[in-house]
Order: structure tokens, then C-alpha cells, then sequence
């Protein structure tokens, strides 16, 4: 039995190998331990805990099933929004131009549905199905389908809160490498949306930036819940106004971190949308 | 029984520290272990993030890789728009320009962060190099712009996978979200609506993702300083 070619042959099959046993390292020296101090007729077996570990994550793969359906959730509530926002006929949108933005964001929010659902599915889970929505949220956004600025500030929220919510579940996937990654992917598209509908906001009036100053929504005390925590100035224990003694504004130093919500305080936000 | 031997002589090199460390050129490595075929295959892979790679500084690695490594891109970024805002004629509008100093400010923070976060593990000061920009005209700002925030957000996007701990993949997802509405508003000022266009954004839906070694690739056509692979955590 050659060991070193089984790993030589599988890295030919499987380019991602070397990914999949990261960290690297660590198996190259369970590698190692083997060889100084078990014998040979033992390597098959801690050979194969080590391809189980790199190919089966059975410890965490319920993990990541969880964060996946919690993500197809939200996924649903933003890709139903624009759909309806987009097909409802009495709804004016205003220019080319933005009826183009909430298509781009519409199509890649329905992406990331198929996506999340293939790739729970790939994982011999069921994606959980479609909730049935209030986009007025039980009263609160009344005008939604039918008043354009309630519409983009929603829509906001909405991109807002994706973002937060993502980044508060990126610990969860810790060693499921490509699913993590691809979260992270999904987690900047939501950024880029929330930027230009932050945009398209201002070119209305809107008090807003692209990015998010302080705690402040641009949209009142409805959506508060969604900015409470973006208001932290302080990093790792680390004060950003003022770093290095550099000339950093408190509203800079909130805006150049976004901060996260747990799946928790994302749920208690969606909750008023879902009937 | 070969394959015995050469599974020892692994372990007797995997245990020693300069491999750990990286610091052992690999033509010396190699011939060190004079092993034969099936070891040196994979031996060569165990050692093909460190090609050629033995000029320049050393990031780190790890973890403190990592944080170098965006301390690196973010000392980039920072001095790119401090540039900006230090020049009289950019051609951008007083409400560009006004974005702008907010950006530099969000790099200037993300840089102090890095540097802060790091202490005495930190790399010194990077020489850039802004030769290809034109800071009098506002196309070669915004193209130089959208080149390091969408190579930011993909840098940032790359390296997730890399950070073992759960605390600066946190801090790592902060300020990627930042970059990332940073890139969107200056592809909007570039042509509006091209936010997170076909370039950037897959049929799935998803933005780009770079290993280290990709990013470092494109971002030293703007550093002067020669930053080394070695050690740093890369695919």
C-alpha cells in the first residue's frame, strides 16, 4: 500500500484536495504522527478519518443546514418583495433606470433561492418551504405596492438587514469551507444592493449615505431594531474615533464597520413580514 | 517497506520547526530529503504555495497572515484616496468628492485597525506605487477606485476560508460589507446601475471570491514593496 501516491492520485481526481485537509498542516502532521509512532497496518484507518474529516464535516453539517434554511428565509422574504414590487401593475416605478437597479437585485436575490435550496439539498436536507408574506408587515408599511418611497425603504430594511444577517452566521460555517465562502458571496451582493438603494433613496431626498452613519436608518422608528448596534465605534476592544491620532469622526468610525445580528434578532425582524 | 521509510522521513521533516515555519527555500528542502518519486509528488504539493516566493516581506502566519494581509490591501486603499483628497484638480463633483473623503476615512480606520490589532507582528509602512493613475482625471480615479474595492471585496470574500478564528472572521465580514457598498457606489458614479453587474456577480448570484496569492498577483502592479507568499495561508 502506498500511501503517498493514494494522496498523489486523489489530489489528480481532486484538485481541491489539499483544500479539503486544510488546514494543510494539521493533517500532514497527523500524516507524520502516524508514520513515527503507529504501525503501518494502522494507516489505512487513520487515513480514512482523515478523508472522513475532510469530506463528510458530519459534526457540523446539521450546523450549516441551519444557517442555509435560516438564509433561504430571508432569501424568500427579499426575493418575493422585488418580484411583487416589479409585477404589481399599479405600482409606478419611476425611470428606466430603477425599474432596471430592482430587476438586477430581484434576479440575484432569486438566484441566491435556487442556490441555498440546491446546495441544502446537496446536503440530504429539505429546504424549508416559502412562508406566506405581508410586505405591509401587519399594517406598518401600508403604501408598499403603491407609494415608491415606502417601496425603496423597504427595501433598505430589507438589504440592511441581510447583510447583518449574514455576517452574524459566518462563524457557524468555520471549516465548511465552501459554504462559507459562498455565503460570504451572497453577504457582499446584499451590500452592493443596500448601497445603491441607499442611492437611489438620496436622489429622492432621503438623509442617507451608501454606507450606514451611526444607528441612523433614514427611515424612522419602524425599522429601528434593524441599525440598534451600528452605532459602535469600538473594534476588538479597539477605539476607532481618533485611531492612531488621526483625525477619524465618530460617524466615520461607525460607518467603516458594519456590525451583525444574530439569527435571534434577524427572526424578531422578519417576523411582523411572515403571515 | 519503502514507503515506510519515506512516510518516516515525512514525519521527521514535518516535525521540525523550520518547515512548520516555511523558512526552508524549497530547492534546499528537496534535497534534504532526497525522496524518491511518491514522496517528492507530494512533497512538491505540500510545497507549491511557497514557490518562488522568497523574495519580499513575510505577512506571517495563520491568522496573523491574514490580518497582515489586509493591513497590506487596506494601507493600499488608504493611501490611494488620501491621495485623492489631497489633490486640487480631480474633476470629481463636490458631492463625489465628499464620498470620497468618507472613503478614505473608512481606510484610514480600517488601517489603523489592522495596525492596532497587530501591535509589534505587524509589517512596516508599504511603499505604493500610483504611476498608472492619473489624480486630474476623474475616469482614471473612479477606474482606479472600482479596481481596489472590487479587488478588496474579493480579497476579503477569498480569505474567510482561511481565518481560524471565529472573532476576525467576524471583524473580516465588518468591513467587507463596507468595501462592498464602497464598490457599488463608485460603479454607479462610473455608469449607474452597475453595481454588482455581470463582471462581478455569477448566475448564482454570488460576487467574487480571490485566494491571497490571486489578489497579491493584481495588487502589486500598485506596491512597490515585494510582499512573499511564503507562509501565508493561500490556495
Amino acid at each position: 500500500m502506498n500511501i503517498l501516491n493514494i494522496i498523489d492520485e486523489i489530489e489528480k481526481i481532486d484538485g481541491d484536495l489539499s483544500e479539503r485537509l486544510n488546514p494543510r498542516r494539521k493533517a500532514m502532521q497527523a500524516i507524520s504522527g502516524f508514520g513515527g509512532k503507529i504501525a503501518l497496518t494502522a494507516l489505512p484507518f487513520a487515513l480514512g478519518s482523515m478523508f472522513k474529516k475532510a469530506y463528510g464535516q458530519t459534526s457540523t453539517t446539521a450546523q450549516v443546514v441551519e444557517v442555509l434554511q435560516f438564509a433561504l428565509t430571508l432569501e424568500y422574504l427579499e426575493a418575493e418583495f422585488y418580484t411583487k414590487g416589479l409585477s404589481t401593475a399599479t405600482f409606478t416605478i419611476p425611470s428606466e433606470a430603477a425599474r432596471g437597479a430592482l430587476t438586477t437585485i430581484r434576479d440575484h436575490e432569486n438566484a441566491h433561492v435556487t442556490f441555498l435550496k440546491n446546495t441544502i439539498s446537496s446536503l440530504n436536507a429539505t429546504p424549508v418551504s416559502k412562508p406566506t408574506f405581508d410586505f405591509t408587515a401587519k399594517g406598518t408599511f401600508p403604501t408598499v405596492f403603491s407609494n415608491y418611497d415606502t417601496f425603496l425603504a423597504v427595501s433598505q430594511a430589507f438589504e440592511d438587514t441581510g447583510v447583518r444577517a449574514y455576517k452574524g452566521q459566518a462563524g457557524n460555517l468555520i471549516g465548511s469551507n465552501a459554504v462559507l465562502t459562498a455565503a460570504l458571496n451572497i453577504h457582499s451582493v446584499e451590500a452592493r444592493h443596500a448601497s445603491h438603494i441607499r442611492q437611489m433613496r438620496k436622489a429622492r431626498g432621503a438623509s442617507v449615505k451608501p454606507w450606514i452613519t451611526g444607528n441612523d436608518s433614514g427611515i424612522g422608528a419602524s425599522v429601528q431594531a434593524i441599525y440598534n448596534g451600528e452605532e459602535t465605534d469600538t473594534q476588538a476592544g479597539i477605539k476607532i474615533t481618533g485611531i492612531g491620532g488621526l483625525s477619524i469622526s465618530a460617524s466615520a468610525a461607525t460607518e467603516a464597520f458594519d456590525e451583525p445580528l444574530t439569527k435571534d434578532q434577524v427572526l424578531a425582524i422578519v417576523t411582523p413580514f411572515i403571515v | 517497506m519503502e514507503n515506510l521509510k519515506q512516510t518516516k522521513d515525512i514525519a521527521f521533516l514535518m516535525d521540525s520547526e523550520e518547515l512548520q515555519d516555511a523558512t526552508m527555500k524549497r530547492r534546499s528542502f528537496l534535497k534534504y530529503t532526497g525522496a524518491s518519486a511518491a514522496g517528492l509528488a507530494l512533497l512538491a504539493a505540500g510545497c507549491k504555495k511557497d514557490r518562488n516566493d522568497d523574495m519580499g516581506i513575510r505577512l506571517g502566519e495563520g491568522d496573523i497572515g491574514i490580518l497582515n494581509y489586509a493591513y497590506a490591501l487596506e494601507q493600499l486603499e488608504a493611501a490611494f484616496y488620501t491621495r485623492v483628497a489631497a489633490t486640487p484638480n480631480t474633476g470629481l463633483s463636490s458631492a463625489e468628492a465628499a464620498l470620497f473623503v468618507d472613503i478614505r476615512d473608512h481606510e484610514i480606520a480600517h488601517r489603523e485597525f489592522f495596525k492596532a490589532a497587530l501591535g509589534n507582528k505587524a509589517i512596516g509602512n508599504l511603499e505604493v506605487d500610483f504611476s498608472s493613475i492619473n489624480f486630474t482625471n476623474r475616469d482614471s480615479i473612479l477606474s482606479a477606485a472600482k479596481a481596489f474595492e472590487d479587488l478588496g471585496v474579493s480579497a476579503y470574500n477569498g480569505a474567510g476560508r482561511l481565518i481560524q478564528s471565529a472573532d476576525y472572521l467576524l471583524l473580516a465580514g465588518k468591513i467587507v460589507s463596507v468595501e462592498a457598498r464602497h464598490a457599488a457606489l463608485i460603479r454607479d458614479l462610473i455608469s449607474n446601475g452597475t453595481f454588482a453587474d455581470t463582471t462581478v456577480v455569477n448566475t448564482n448570484g454570488l460576487d467574487l471570491s480571490r485566494s491571497p496569492g490571486q489578489v497579491l498577483a493584481i495588487a502589486k502592479a500598485y506596491i512597490k514593496t515585494e510582499i512573499s507568499l511564503t507562509g501565508l495561508p493561500n490556495y
